[in-house]
């Protein structure tokens, strides 16, 4: 089978790239760079094989690579991908060569461990999607954190310490619970293989008692909303952006944030769906909230950066009200706009990062009429603006209508508050647009700003040509994430008696047919 | 000819490791005085010599395994294990302290003795299998390190360090002391399998098991009784700091948990006891550690932390929790002694940089220390793929499987609170430039393995902890 080390090989390529990177000399950054790109671009093309054998009609996961790992408890190293871990993982490969390209000339010191980060990083997002082991995930979850905290931490702008920190603190916080809640939940069912448990619980074989439910969807829960970042979980992401180099602000912003939503969808959903119906309700008004409040602040913020950061916030509770909403179409709306999202932000962030690397600020009052002096930098500018925004032949429009049309299905009331923040975002990104691009040039030094070289250009049109296929020509993409959407569906049915039984089971605990050998308590007392 | 009631021979194979460091620290102390002080080569021979011995003979026991001396000890796998973490934590105690007393300018051979008798003093206890001889073992290593702990005589802040020790060691001596003799006028034994058979008063056998408690509570640096151990290792030589916060604290923990699994009263009696003690050291340890300005002085509040994290899974009185004990030592061990070993490297002659931000600038000018460091701390942290956060990791399953919800809840937020002071020791390396030139300091070639050994065995571990987890699980399955 050619495919059988597939995954593995996609997901360590960069990790082996970057052991590669340490052998060269500190100071060769010619060679490091180089070096550098061209893993990320066979990591790319590589990563392109999983179309090739990939079973569209399946929603089951393919290419799966199943070893034992550690034998007590038992954890496996079990690797897989379906329709929509598959995109998340095109999406990290495709976008990591283009952050690699931004961060050609600006990064002036430790070049050599700029890149490395990077391509650790690119090992660990593609983990995440990967693994199908829950310690594995976590494994994965937490090891990406350290890269960004340096890549925030050392080659950040002015207050990149405090943003690092807070950072990392923020998403340990919430994964330290997960990792709770994951234990708990291998203490219930024995296992930490995700499709194992799914398949205990869906039985039925394994109940979960209602608070218990609750408890560990809480556990999650918490990690992905901090992450996605849901409101009002989501004042680390402004901090963060704002002071990433642009490489690390475009990774975060396309890839990082999707492991949040990629969980509730993987995780959440399936093994908890009664929780999750409780929960939905709230969950779906932090969402609007955050679409809502999140357009309102980026409307009024001065720095570009820091507009497009809280645009993300509206956007990603968008993706969270269509994953709430539990039907097809706005959950493939949801996977959708994730890629669309990581695309149109990654562009923005790489604007408003070439701009930085000519004139280094990110405030919006220090331009101005930068069309003139840059016509295809503000051409192409547009274009993402269009797209961010949601306009029809664009892609953000597929993924927005999906979403809202699925919600409208489940909650008219949901969908009508969700799309007040379409129209918002075309005023908060066209009003900034307007300020820095149109106008007379306000500042003398504007005037002689150089145009996109050929290294922006390269990144910009690859960008706008993804941006427009995925806007006129979404069959490709939805066609292979629909039986995955509707086996998260699938998956939160569970059968007649598991609810009638339930009741039986005393609260915190679970009624457990088929113990894994669980070592007893000496002298049971449990509880003294 | 042999003497009468000698002892059979299986009996010495089993207490072989102890007899070989006791040989070699008389050795030692005979041959010192025949050597001129500038010559610490020999010593230093001998005592790597005989560490290195100990540790291989840790294989005598281990095939000899049964009851020793009339039931006095207990050699199982158990307690191999402990001999043999024991025995590695001595043999790079040495490797890394070599440099340090050289640079410090301090005699050697009696400092290795004491080595040898304390970790002599820790094998005993993490066999003992009754009372008193539990005790002469703490007596031994406690006193040896009373000395160790002074050794820096002419440092003021040594001598405060060995007062304190000494008074409040005693203390807990005494109060282990009294509580072995309540249990004895309880029950008219101190073997420990015989106690629950023979409890005539239980009112008396709570309150002398009680007292141990405190007495080992002392030892293992469990809140409230904690309070000694920031001073005592800041005021201590870092190699001897590294030597107390892995190995005594190893051999205090063994003991408590023979006791506990051996003696079912006491499991009873201190379930609460260790659910209180493992929530107040956890926080204790954390949130004084987060004011700390020296580096020192930190670790020493987080290893009072990282004790509360060990008694988490003493409360979860099962198997798991027995090997996530045993896992989490060697674990600790591996990352203490490496941190503690590079700290006494970096803060050159007289111990000056011991400061947070003596450190800037160090991952330009030090790299491979940084990196060391910075591993050491993530996995004290208890970030993925390191030794500590796996044995985090089974430390959670443990508290799971007994239904601790909340102590696992606190001993996450514990690891949080935890992130923000190790994070700041790497941001200060990594983030912030040089503030004060220090002179480039070379490492040694005997640190480096030391450190070459702790960063290799924590990523090893943290990947694939099989090799120590199985002996782990099958030593506690086997402590019954």
């Amino acid at each position: 089978m050619p495919n059988a080390y597939l995954l593995t090989v996609i997901t360590f390529l960069p990790l082996a790239g970057s052991a590669a990177l340490l052998l060269l000399r500190r100071d060769d950054h010619a060679w490091i760079r180089r070096l550098a790109l061209v893993v990320s671009l066979a990591e790319f093309v590589i990563s392109l094989l999983m179309l090739r054998g990939f079973d569209a009609a399946s929603p089951f996961y393919q290419f799966e690579e199943r070893r034992a790992w550690m034998l007590s408890p038992p954890i496996l190293y079990h690797l897989g991908v379906d329709g929509i871990s598959m995109f998340l993982v095109l999406l990290t490969t495709f976008l990591t060569p283009l952050a690699l390209l931004a961060s050609w000339n600006n990064i002036e010191k430790h070049v050599r461990e700029f890149f490395v980060m990077l391509l650790v990083l690119e090992t660990g997002m593609i983990g995440v999607f990967f693994a199908l082991d829950l310690f594995m995930f976590f494994v994965f979850w937490e090891v990406m954190l350290l890269p960004m905290y340096f890549l925030i931490g050392i080659w950040g702008h002015e207050r990149r310490i405090y943003a690092a920190l807070k950072f990392v603190l923020y998403t340990m916080a919430g994964s330290v619970l997960m990792l709770v809640g994951i234990l708990w939940l291998y203490n219930i069912t024995g296992s930490f293989d995700l499709p194992v448990i799914q398949g205990l619980l869906q039985s039925g074989r394994v109940g979960l008692a209602p608070r218990a439910e609750l408890l560990l969807f809480g556990a999650f829960f918490l990690a992905f909303a901090i992450k996605v970042p849901l409101f009002p979980l989501h004042t680390w992401l402004p901090d963060a952006h704002v002071e990433a180099p642009t490489a690390g602000s475009v990774i975060l912003a396309g890839v990082l944030l999707k492991m949040g939503t990629y969980g509730l969808l993987r995780f959440c959903l399936p093994l908890f769906p009664e929780a999750s119906r409780r929960m939905a309700p709230y969950v779906a008004t932090l969402a609007i909230i955050g679409i809502v409040y999140g357009a309102l602040v980026a409307m009024v913020q001065p720095d570009l950066k820091k507009l497009i950061a809280y645009s993300s916030v509206s956007h990603l509770g968008l993706v969270v009200l269509g994953i709430f909403a539990f039907n097809t179409i706005s959950i493939e709306g949801s996977i959708y706009q994730m890629l669309n999202h990581g695309v149109s932000t990654g562009a923005l962030f790489l604007l408003a990062g070439m701009l930085y690397d000519r004139r280094h600020t990110h405030l919006i009052s220090e331009f101005g009429g930068l069309a003139t002096p840059m016509p295809v930098l503000s051409a192409l500018f547009l274009f993402v603006c269009l797209s961010s925004l949601g306009l029809p032949m664009l892609n953000g429009f597929v993924g927005e209508f999906l979403i809202l049309l699925g919600t409208y299905g489940h909650n008219a009331r949901w969908a009508s508050f969700a799309a007040t923040g379409v129209i918002l975002s075309a005023i908060y990104l066209l009003w900034a647009y307007q300020r820095v691009f149109f106008g007379g040039v306000t500042a003398e030094r504007n005037r002689a700003l150089p145009d996109a070289s050929g290294r922006e250009r390269v990144i910009l049109f690859t960008l706008a040509a993804v941006i427009l296929w995925m806007g006129v020509g979404s069959a490709p993409f939805t066609r292979r994430m629909e039986a995955s959407s509707q086996h998260v569906l699938n998956q939160m049915l569970r059968p007649q008696s598991y609810n009638a039984g339930r009741s039986a089971v005393p609260a915190g605990t679970a009624a457990v047919e088929k113990p894994a050998a669980p070592a007893s308590l000496r002298g049971e007392a449990g509880n003294p | 000819m042999l003497p009468p009631n000698f002892p059979p021979l299986e009996d010495i194979f089993r207490l072989a490791p102890e007899l070989v460091l006791c040989v070699f620290g008389i050795l030692i102390m005979l041959v010192d005085p025949f050597i001129p002080r500038a010559y610490r080569g020999p010593t230093r021979t001998l005592a790597l010599l005989g560490a290195g011995l100990a540790l291989a003979a840790v294989r005598l026991p281990a095939v000899h395994q049964g009851l020793a001396f009339y039931g006095l000890m207990r050699i199982d796998s158990f307690s191999v294990f402990l001999h043999a973490v024991i025995g590695a934590v001595t043999v790079l105690v040495i490797l890394g302290s070599s440099d340090y007393l050289k640079r410090e300018g301090l005699p050697s051979g009696e400092f290795y003795a004491l080595v040898l008798f304390a970790t002599a003093g820790m094998g005993v206890m993490a066999s003992a299998q009754e009372l008193v001889t539990a005790f002469i073992g703490l007596e031994m290593s406690s006193i040896a390190s009373y000395i160790l702990a002074s050794y820096r005589r002419n440092a003021p802040r040594a001598n405060e360090s060995a007062m304190k020790y000494f008074l409040l060691g005693s203390f807990a001596t005494a109060f282990f002391l009294y509580g072995v003799a309540l249990v004895y006028g309880a029950t008219g034994t101190t073997l420990l399998p015989q106690i629950d058979r023979a409890a005539a008063n239980p009112t008396l056998l709570r309150l002398g098991l009680g007292m141990i408690f405190i007495g080992l509570a002392f030892k293992v640096a469990a809140a409230p009784f904690q309070l000694w151990t920031p001073d005592v290792y800041e005021g201590a030589p870092t190699p001897v700091t590294a030597l107390l916060s892995s190995g005594p604290k190893a051999a205090a923990f063994a003991l408590l948990l023979r006791i506990l699994v051996t003696v079912v009263a006491a499991s009873q009696l201190w379930f609460w006891a260790l659910w209180i003690a493992a929530a107040l050291t956890m926080f204790a340890g954390n949130l004084a550690a987060l004011v700390q300005s020296s580096v020192k002085r930190m670790l020493a509040y987080s290893s009072i932390a990282h004790a509360g994290y060990i008694l988490v899974a003493f409360a979860a009185r099962n198997e798991i929790g027995t090997a996530a004990v045993l896992f989490y030592l060697v674990a600790y061990a591996l990352m203490k002694l490496g941190a503690f070993t590079l700290i006494a490297h970096l803060g050159g002659e007289g111990e000056r940089r011991l400061e947070i931000d003596d450190y800037a600038g160090l991952g330009e000018q030090q790299p491979v220390a940084a990196a060391c460091l910075a591993l050491y701390l993530l996995s004290l942290l208890g970030l993925p793929v390191t030794a500590g956060f796996l044995g985090k990791f089974y430390i959670f399953n443990a508290a799971l499987k007994s239904h601790l919800v909340w102590l696992a809840v606190l001993l996450a937020v514990n690891s949080v609170i935890a992130a923000y002071y190790y994070l700041r020791i790497i941001v200060v390396m990594y983030m912030r430039p040089a503030q004060q030139e220090w002179p480039p300091l070379p490492i040694p070639a005997a640190v480096g393995l030391v450190l070459l050994v702790t960063a290799a065995g924590t990523l090893y571990l943290g990947l694939f902890p099989g090799i120590v987890m199985n002996f782990a699980a099958q030593s506690a399955l086997l402590l019954r």
